[in-house]
């Protein structure tokens, strides 16, 4: 490290891996994980997303859970919450719809309305 | 490396430890690999989080929820409950007034602290150097170093009237500046890490929770004064510290931010750790400096100051650790924003660690400037149990009792001095009513002549004077010239004493003198310990309308003191009573009291024994 860019670029990295803690994200994907969402498969549709997400290296997206919704019959649930917009929850998820969620939603940023269940928050 | 969606912090700060952090953080690893959640988590070891009180403590982001006291067999609870279905365990949550407290931030203990030179400690893990990074790190350093010459690098200082934080509170900037204008060949900078007073872990906590923070703040004052190498100088009972600033010398060794040419300028530096052997007087900078050389850690006259003949006789400076843990935060935000936070003599934040009888006992840090009752009662949560504040010892076995009356007393260096106690390194020890202030002032009376290092005579015959006049006065044996002569006694040693160590010692009993002469006049005059602390001046007594003659006490007394029957109950004879209390505890009704005042059969006694002895002689 011989300059101030050097650690500039250490420093956006390292936080990168913190943003846990409070970093700034634009998406957070939060995953039903109550009693009937894991009977439906909810953790493989959270591992999904995590596979999915670290794939594709997006560095602002955060994934993390919650627990019963209210919504078993239409279980794994999942809301998608960006900053300025109206959250968007999607029902009877599984590891493909997940995928196409991370594809359109995410990255291209349009709403795969035949998997929404709510919309607002 | 996989996408991580918890950050799990398991505080690792010494407190934590010892109530069982390191089982916890093996369980969680165990559970985690069980369940096949390694790769979804990470578990983070951090520095003191500061609540030391609710230990082990663990912080859970993304939400940032605050788990206290926990023990290992919770681990499987959090990991089922929290981590797969995201329900945070409510039990092990802190509880205000009957509502669950959600997250850190919202933890009362937190609300009126600001964190400058804690900032990362409880945060980051503290063996990562890319974390400390994450948050700025050594951008201060390159900032100064690219566009700062040191002179410049001095005024930012200056202009944020940063004090050192080991005690004296001595304007920073001067020490560099009067070190920056000598002329030598080699200069050096030192950190001061002999944090020796009873009940302080400010100096540790940093060490163990940030060591990079301190790594770039030495190297700061280093560039300013123009040096190139440094010491730590921390004591052997440190080994985490140890161990922690080691790795962070290696670390920024591996990255370049330590050898030669730093940030691709003329600046080069090296530092390295040397242990201390545990001398208090060795946090005298004469002291520390004659240690460091591998000389006996005596201190020696100023002058010659350590700015002219420091370290191998050449210009050396030498700053404590949460000094030089304010330096890296001052050149980012600035010395404008450093300066607009406490008095108008006192800038910045103060470390204080907090413990006694105080319900939250941790470590914190509060702007300067504000009173020791928000110091207390809001950040420190008030007494334990129903208790009374009584008295507060700020600054340790050199600093001073306050009473009820200075609550109100801004915390800063001035406002504390004109009261006879000082800032001290930050060491806070909260007494509630049954404390005997001439105990606490023999106890720190009996720390400090152990700690004399014997050079000078005001402070090695002196204070051992002192000592013993004190415990005169709580065997009972004190008269009434005692409290001139340890007046008379504390005022000498503090004038005539070589180093610090001397010239504060006395400060305990001039403070209590001060503010509890009441206690000593009863000590003296009444033979009796209105505490009920000191053994020699109190008594047990048997309640007979209460005794039921169970005949517990008689049986469980070491020194089989007490005699009696059912019939007639049960009696102490008072001059064989060594005042173990055990009596006291095991009565199943209550019917023995602890009563201040020496017998009156005990007073008798020792006039017998007196009278024989002058037979004798």
């Amino acid at each position: 490290m011989k300059t101030l860019a050097d650690l500039k670029k250490i420093r956006e990295k390292a936080q990168e891996e913190m943003k846990l803690r409070g970093g700034k994200v634009r998406v957070k994907i939060v995953v039903g994980m109550g009693t009937s969402g894991i009977a439906m498969g909810a953790r493989e549709v959270m591992k999904t997303f995590l596979e999915e997400i670290s794939n594709r290296n997006l560095t602002d997206v955060l994934v993390t859970q919650t627990g019963e919704k209210g919504l078993s019959s239409l279980e794994p649930v999942v809301d998608i919450i960006e900053e300025g917009k109206a959250a968007v929850t999607y029902g009877n998820m599984t590891p493909d719809k997940v995928r196409k969620v991370v594809v359109e939603h995410i990255v291209n940023g349009r709403v795969v309305s035949e998997y929404v269940v709510a919309t607002g928050s | 490396m996989s996408l991580k969606r918890i950050d799990l912090l398991i505080c690792c700060g010494s407190g934590c430890v010892s109530a069982g952090a390191l089982k916890i953080k093996e369980r969680f690893h165990e559970v985690l690999a069980q369940q096949g959640l390694t790769n979804e988590i990470n578990i983070i070891e951090t520095g003191c989080m500061g609540p030391c009180d609710y230990g082990p403590v663990l912080v859970v982001y993304p939400e940032g929820t605050f788990y206290k006291a926990v023990t290992p067999q919770d681990v499987e609870e959090i990991v089922g409950e929290h981590f797969v279905k995201g329900r945070p365990v409510q039990r092990l949550m802190l509880r205000e007034e009957e509502k669950v407290v959600a997250a850190q931030k919202e933890v009362p203990f937190y609300q009126k602290q600001v964190k400058v030179a804690l900032a990362n400690c409880g945060y980051i893990d503290p063996e990562s150097l890319e974390e400390y990074i994450a948050t700025g790190g050594y951008e201060a350093l390159g900032k100064a170093l690219t566009e700062l010459d040191p002179q410049q690098t001095i005024e930012v200082v200056k202009r944020s009237g940063l004090r050192g934080r080991g005690g004296g509170g001595f304007p920073t900037h001067i020490k560099w500046q009067l070190v920056q204008e000598q002329k030598a060949d080699e200069k050096f900078i030192v950190c001061n890490g002999d944090e020796g007073d009873p009940g302080a872990f400010m100096d540790r906590s940093l060490l163990e929770g940030d060591p990079h923070r301190i790594l770039e703040g030495m190297m700061l004052a280093a560039y300013a004064i123009g040096a190139n190498k440094g010491y730590f100088y921390i004591r052997a009972e440190y080994p985490l510290a140890i161990k922690r600033i080691r790795n962070a010398i290696q670390q920024a060794k591996t990255a370049g931010l330590m050898g030669q040419d730093i940030f691709g300028t003329a600046f080069n530096f090296e530092a390295e750790v040397r242990t201390g052997a545990g001398a208090f007087v060795c946090g005298e900078e004469m002291a520390l400096i004659h240690s460091l050389e591998g000389q006996r850690g005596n201190p020696t006259p100023k002058p010659p100051y350590p700015a002219t003949n420091g370290l191998w006789g050449k210009p050396t400076v030498v700053n404590n650790v949460e000094t030089l843990a304010n330096l890296p935060t001052i050149f980012i935000k600035g010395a404008d924003w450093f300066s607009s936070m406490g008095t108008a003599t006192s800038k910045g934040t103060k470390v204080f660690a907090l413990t006694g009888d105080i319900r939250n006992t941790g470590l914190v840090e509060v702007p300067m400037g504000i009173t020791l009752r928000e110091l207390i009662f809001d950040v420190g949560g008030g007494m334990v149990g129903d208790h009374q504040f009584k008295a507060v010892q700020l600054g340790g076995p050199s600093g001073g009792c306050l009473t009820k009356e200075h609550l109100d007393v801004p915390v800063d260096y001035e406002s504390l001095k004109a009261r006879g106690a000082m800032m001290g390194s930050g060491g806070v020890i909260v007494m509630n009513e049954q404390k005997c202030m001439v105990n606490v002032a023999k106890f720190f009376m009996e720390f400090c002549v152990d700690e004399s290092c014997g050079k000078c005579s005001p402070c090695r015959i002196g204070l051992k004077q002192m000592y013993d006049i004190l415990a005169r006065i709580t065997a009972g044996e004190g008269t009434q010239d005692d409290i001139a002569e340890l007046q008379r006694l504390g005022e000498a040693v503090s004038k005539l004493s070589l180093c610090g160590l001397g010239q504060s010692a006395p400060n305990p009993v001039l403070s209590t003198l001060r503010y509890f002469r009441d206690e000593y006049e009863a000590h003296i005059r009444d033979k009796a310990c209105p505490t009920k602390v000191c053994p020699d001046l109190l008594h047990f007594m048997i309640d007979k309308s209460r005794c039921i003659g169970c005949s517990l006490c008689a049986r469980k007394c070491p020194v089989t003191c007490i005699s009696g029957s059912r019939e007639d109950k049960y009696t102490i004879h008072q001059p064989d009573c060594i005042k173990c209390g055990n009596c006291q505890d095991v009565c199943p009704v209550k019917a023995i009291d602890r009563i201040p005042g020496m017998h009156a059969d005990v007073l008798a006694h020792r006039a017998e024994l007196t009278k024989n002895n002058e037979y004798e002689d």
